[in-house]
């Protein structure tokens, strides 16, 4: 299992397409895979509704929780996607 | 049997009756007899297809469609969402009622976070429809697809169900609800779709009946004769010739000039708007490039959209709105606020005061079009009420650099004083929906308050009036870009009143044309005198069409 703690890169948060794009590449990465903003509590990263009803926006940090499968590139990946500003 | 109702445009249309399917009615809560596995099975089973038709969709959509499209299917076949139905079904309810939960918890948790993500809460209720519609094999809710032309028969259009809508087959649209100023009818004019709207007898109609929708009497005719059908065909190929005629510009009998102008949403329709002879944009409306989006478009993306539609009407007039939006239209990032009554409240000029960066990077943009291009670019303010807001809007429009500022006389406030609100601006527009609605206390959204929603009103006709005679003392224009200006004979009786120019659908530029070529000024001014002395809104009509008869009349005998 392995963790990382991350900042929204995309200026509108995680909503819309970044979200689409986000839960799209946990579901296709076959690892379980979790995601919580900070105070909140865990999600499951691979449910859209899920992740859009946490209202997380630009700058927030959120923790990644991934387990089981490539986990460091599952990660990597993910903590890259978020990172990213989707919106530009 | 005739049914009566509200004729958007001219034309007629024949044809079967196919009915869009209602929305479905809220599952009942009672126990299954199936158990929860099999109950979980054709849940999965019809999630899965619907997410599987929505992909498929989004696919054939491209675009911004797909992103969205692809969005809902996930959200069909989203693991919480699967997680949640099972729970439900687990306590014995049915599958139809456990999608129905799911979906109706996440779509509250979403409308209760306001904002983009309310917005998003409308989706879910689609795709929860769509489901339970599956699951019940029963139609999908929405817009038909019998691979037939056919007369479309719904209560009301959606604009998410008339971006659905195969135009091609379409020969007509009735509804039972909805007035003039529903989207069905502003659908049916900019895309020249006969209709009849706010039929109440419509709900009677079944899939197969064969109708005759006759726009110009506001009548649809259910099982007509034979002799019913050859008449409408006979008009139908009348109307066809009669948009085949040349172009010419708008003008009176005698040669006095009366600009035709075309109402766009977008750059994409000028190109349609020119073949059909519009001498110019009389609204331009912007709402387009700010709606479905997070933010604002930035002033650089603005600029491109406008130099686009300013380069095709190039040397000619284009008439371009500011933003126009309110708790009606709402924008996440313009106004979140709920109100109670948003036809009267932090709207148009209002909302965008409230956030002037918003209005100045818009005027920015219009002006730095205008510069690179060879239209002759006026800009104007919606929801105006007061001289002192017309004065705040010309002032900040020519500070950013737009050489013609005006403003549109929606309320009856502004029209009350057009005299001082003219010598404040470069010119008036007559927005006659917004104007009929204010004049007449009657939400022009709503079916039930339907028959107060017409221009024709001698109380809207003496607004008009005023807003005319202030413009000629003071030689500014006047011009009509409400739907009113559409209307043929309504169109020579507002030229009577005093508009110097009118703008409508293009689609109704050829019926008008040809009407005002019909009359002189004279004439156009007896028409006006006739409809404002009347009592009422059909007495009002039925004056003018008598007053018109005369004339023509007269000019038959005299010849």
């Amino acid at each position: 299992m392995v963790e990382r703690t991350v900042r929204i890169g995309s200026t509108h948060g995680l909503h819309a397409r970044p979200a689409k794009l986000f839960t799209q590449a946990a579901a296709a990465s076959g690892a379980s895979v979790t995601i919580q903003k900070s105070g909140g509590t865990p999600v499951n990263a691979a449910s859209i509704l899920a992740v859009i009803a946490q209202g997380i926006d630009h700058g927030d940090e959120v923790t990644i929780v991934v387990d089981g499968g490539d986990e460091q590139a599952v990660l990597d990946q993910l903590v890259e996607l978020l990172s990213t500003d989707h919106d530009e | 049997m005739e049914i009566r109702g509200t004729g958007i445009g001219q034309g007629v249309a024949v044809g079967p009756v196919v009915r869009m399917a209602d929305a479905l009615p809220e599952p009942v809560d009672r126990p299954s007899h199936l158990d929860p596995e099999r109950e979980g099975e054709r849940a999965r089973a019809s999630l899965s297809v619907v997410a599987a038709e929505l992909a498929n969709r989004g696919a054939k959509a491209g675009g911004a469609a797909k992103d969205v499209l692809e969005a809902q299917s996930m959200m069909a076949e989203d693991p919480s969402l699967i997680d949640e139905v099972t729970k439900l079904l687990a306590t014995g309810k049915t599958a139809e009622r456990a999608v129905y939960e799911a979906f109706a918890a996440y779509r509250d948790l979403l409308a209760g976070m306001g904002g983009y993500m309310a917005e998003r809460a409308a989706d879910l209720d689609d795709i929860s429809q769509r489901v339970i519609a599956h699951l019940l094999k029963l139609p999908p809710p929405g817009v038909p697809n019998p691979g037939h032309p056919f007369v479309l028969v719904a209560r009301d259009l959606a604009p998410a169900d008339t971006a659905m809508l195969d135009l091609d087959q379409v020969l007509g649209l009735v509804t039972s609800d909805g007035g003039p100023t529903s989207h069905t009818a502003i659908l049916a004019r900019e895309k020249n779709i006969v209709a009849v709207v706010g039929a109440a007898d419509a709900a009677t109609l079944a899939d197969g009946d064969m109708v005759v929708v006759d726009a110009a009497d506001d009548l649809v005719v259910s099982d007509p004769t034979t002799e019913q059908v050859a008449h409408a065909n006979e008009r139908i190929a009348e109307r066809a010739a009669l948009e085949a005629a040349p172009v010419t510009p708008g003008a009176l009998s005698d040669g006095t000039p009366v600009p035709l102008l075309a109402n766009l949403g977008s750059a994409d329709g000028a190109a349609e708007a020119l073949k059909l002879g519009a001498e110019g944009v009389g609204l331009f409306r912007t709402e387009f490039l700010f709606l479905d989006a997070d933010a604002a478009p930035s002033v650089r993306e603005q600029q491109e959209h406008y130099t686009r539609l300013l380069t095709a009407f190039a040397g000619r007039k284009v008439v371009v709105r500011v933003l126009d939006a309110g708790a009606d239209k709402p924008l996440a990032f313009l106004n979140d606020a709920h109100e109670e009554n948003p036809a009267l409240g932090l709207r148009g000029i209002r909302a965008l005061r409230h956030s002037e960066v918003i209005l100045r990077e818009q005027l920015t943009a219009l002006a730095a079009a205008d510069a690179a291009t060879d239209a002759e670019l006026w800009v104007m303010a919606p929801m105006i009420a007061t001289v002192e807001e017309t004065r705040y809007f010309e002032r900040l429009a020519k500070e950013l650099g737009i050489r013609v500022a005006g403003v549109m006389v929606e309320t009856p406030s502004a029209a009350l004083v057009a005299d001082r609100v003219l010598a404040a601006c470069d010119f008036a527009s007559i927005g006659t929906n917004d104007l009929t609605q204010y004049t007449m206390a009657a939400d022009r959204l709503l079916g039930t308050v339907a028959n107060l929603q017409s221009p024709w009103h001698p109380a809207v006709l003496r607004l008009i009036a005023d807003v005319g005679a202030a413009g000629a003392e003071l030689g500014k224009p006047v011009g009509i870009c409400g739907e009113a200006a559409a209307d043929p004979l309504l169109a020579v009786v507002l030229v009577g009143l005093g508009a110097t120019s009118l703008s409508m659908s293009p689609s109704a530029l050829a019926d008008v044309r040809a009407s005002l070529a019909r009359y002189s000024p004279d004439d156009a001014k007896a028409l006006a005198r006739a409809a404002l002395a009347a009592e009422g809104a059909a007495e009002a009509k039925q004056a003018a069409q008598a007053a018109a008869s005369d004339i023509t009349t007269a000019r038959t005998s005299a010849s």
